[in-house]
């Protein structure tokens, strides 16, 4: 008898340890799935890629590594300064059009000011600051109504949305601001490292060899400007908000904003700043966009508000606040543009673009309430 | 003796609305004091004016001797008034240390205090020590606050307003909710508090608790302070009188 009942006890520990087992690994992968995902993407591509163009054609070369890399700078900046509203339970839908504003403010002044005798580089320096400026002022008007008139985020960043897009295009006459100075292009093309390759597999450190014909071909860029002032951002992101009591007080705001302000946290000033910083990382993809393609484009960032954001949920920062890291924002737009560009290089129609990133997106946030459902069974 | 809190004449409106009438209160050193009423009766009003969320329309709040003008919770708290609301003020997406710590986190300093970073084993090795204290018992310290049971959750704003150095605790129906070994262990920490010396004002509607713990009863209705009893010279009847208005010690206006 007494023998009997140790054996069930024994078998009955036994299954819940494999329940437990498995919950873990459930957990687990839904934590990592991102990287999961993205790995597993890269593979996909890599093999399809090849086999459908019968070897002619790589996903996983150093070219396309880097074109991956410069095409997500302007998301993931953008994403950045959203991944700080958003975790405080806010959201600032105006960064698309202050990218542009950024970008024709500082293709303006850079035009100008050259044309009135300044030199290029002071000039350009000067430029950016004016980018800068400009996009930081309209973040402090988003965070001063928000914070101390009370209006919803929503609703701030939506009117402020359309001003701006009204001031950005009476600015440029709504053009493209064309006929700014070659160092401009140049900051924004050229790159930290060169990759002679094609034989001659020369390293060149900050400056670009004199090569011609072939190997002008097989000249790779390795990190271009606007990838390591990514970098530099995300950098900066990632040390405010886990290592620093701004940091902190961005996700006690976002978990429970009553209780923050009675702990004494500086709840209006945080959120004020919180919309300034999101409107400057738009502003610096602004500038990075006029640099880029020598010119200021009102439109530029427009297109890519949508995808930002769809980075930071993919990322798995909530809407509901509180929840998040500039790790997962990262990965969410590594993501999205190894998504795109996979496609395209499949010879998929461009279209479907938005149906896979799309899916993706519900994917994400269906993965993030199902580990809330594991961690809830964990409990009980 | 000194009272360490001492009201007089508050009063408080919302629009039309008075929610707290003339009311004179004094909370003496190590003394529990119950305020009791019935829903609406201006309880929560009252200590919010206390604690710095509302201020008052009329009338003087002193504290150790010094009459306050608190503009916002966090002066309330400086000067040593903690409050454990009815609706718990913790985040519940930050661990203890961290709630413990909000508003008033421990930072390290680089660069002659040009670059500060959060100071996390400070933090943690401090709520540690203060939860010990207190011999609260928690499963798991990183736990994130919404792992946390609500007997648990109590706990901790308990354990931050003592790690504040408290002067004075005021806890709003603090057991609400909770299951009822929860509820002991907080009548228990309660009592801590009073060996200590530090007075609470204890908000209930639960009078078994209340009687189980307060030196004093004072109660509401309908924004007026109606009576203050020693608990030991009164019983729950008499109180129940009171707080349904069938009895009063001041005339209404
Ligand atoms: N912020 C506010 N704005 C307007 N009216 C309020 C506000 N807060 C409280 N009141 C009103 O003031 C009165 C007193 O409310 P209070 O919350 O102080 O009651 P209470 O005694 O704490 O009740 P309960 O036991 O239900 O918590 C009520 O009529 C309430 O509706
Ligand atoms: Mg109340």
């Amino acid at each position: 008898m007494a023998l009997e009942s140790q054996t069930d006890v024994s078998t009955l520990t036994a299954t819940q340890q494999s329940v437990r087992a498995q919950r873990h690994v459930l957990l687990t992968l839904s934590r990592v799935w991102a990287w999961v995902f993205l790995i597993a993407l890269i593979v996909f591509f890599s093999l399809s890629v090849s086999i459908t163009s019968e070897g002619d054609v790589n996903f996983l070369t150093l070219r396309n590594s880097q074109n991956i890399l410069i095409a997500i700078t302007p998301v993931l900046l953008m994403g950045l300064g959203q991944t700080f509203v958003i975790i405080a339970g806010g959201i600032d839908l105006s960064v698309g059009w202050v990218m542009g504003l950024s970008s024709v403010i500082s293709a303006l002044l850079a035009r100008d000011l050259v044309a009135r005798g300044i030199d290029p580089t002071p000039a350009i320096f000067l430029a950016f600051a004016g980018g800068i400026a400009a996009s930081g002022m309209v973040g402090l008007i988003n965070g001063l109504i928000i914070a101390r008139l009370k209006v919803p985020p929503f609703i701030v960043t939506l009117g402020v949305s359309f001003i701006v897009r009204g001031v950005a295009l009476l600015f440029s006459g709504g053009q493209t601001v064309a006929g700014l100075p070659t160092q401009l292009r140049d900051f924004g093309n050229e790159s930290l490292l060169y990759w002679v390759g094609g034989g001659a597999n020369q390293l060149h450190f900050l400056r670009r060899p004199e090569v011609t014909g072939e190997q002008l071909r097989a000249l790779d860029r390795i990190l271009g400007w606007p990838v390591v002032i990514t970098a530099i951002v995300v950098a900066i992101a990632i040390f405010l908000l886990h290592k620093t009591q701004f940091g902190r007080h961005t996700y006690a705001i976002g978990g429970n904003k009553e209780a923050a302000l009675r702990a004494g946290v500086p709840v209006d000033r945080h959120t004020i700043l919180l919309y300034v910083m999101s409107a400057v990382t738009a502003g610096i993809a602004g500038l990075l966009h006029s640099a880029r393609f020598s010119g200021g484009s009102p439109t530029a960032g427009d297109p890519l508000l949508l995808g930002s954001i769809a980075a930071v949920v993919i990322g798995g920062v909530s809407l509901f606040g509180g929840v998040g890291q500039i790790s997962g924002t990262v990965i969410g737009a590594l993501i999205i543009a190894v998504l795109q560009t996979g496609l395209v290089m499949l010879g998929v129609e461009a279209f479907w673009q938005f149906i896979v990133v799309g899916s993706v997106v519900i994917l994400a946030v269906l993965i993030d309430q199902s580990r809330d459902l594991i961690i809830g069974r964990a409990e009980s | 003796m000194e009272p360490v809190l001492s009201l007089r004449n508050i009063l408080k409106r919302f629009g039309g609305l008075t929610a707290v009438k003339h009311v004179n209160l004094d909370i003496f050193p190590g003394e529990v004091v119950g305020l009791v009423g019935d829903n609406g009766a201006g309880k929560s009003t009252l200590i919010k004016c206390v604690s710095g969320v509302y201020h008052p329309d009329e009338g003087e709040i002193q504290f150790m001797g010094q009459t306050m003008a608190f503009s916002k919770p966090i002066d309330a708290r400086r000067v040593g008034i903690e409050t454990i609301y009815q609706d718990l003020a913790l985040a519940p997406n930050l661990n203890i240390s961290a709630n413990i710590f909000m508003g008033r986190e421990a930072k390290r300093r680089y660069f002659g205090g040009l670059i500060k970073t959060l100071d996390e084993e400070k933090m943690l090795s401090e709520s540690r020590r203060v939860i010990d204290s207190l011999d609260i018992r928690l499963p798991n310290f990183g736990a994130q606050i919404d792992k946390l049971s609500g007997g648990q959750r109590q706990a901790v704003a308990i354990a931050r307003a003592v790690y504040w150095n408290a002067r004075l605790m005021i806890m709003d129906e603090p057991t609400n909710n909770l299951g009822v070994p929860e509820q002991r262990k907080v009548l228990d920490l309660i009592r801590k508090l009073r060996e200590s010396g530090v007075p609470v004002i204890l908000i209930s509607h639960t009078l078994p608790d209340v009687f189980a713990v307060t030196d004093r009863i004072v109660v509401m209705h309908r924004g007026h302070k109606v009576a203050e009893k020693q608990t030991a010279q009164t019983d729950s009847q008499t109180v129940v009188e009171y707080m349904v208005g069938a009895r009063s010690d001041v005339r209404a206006d």
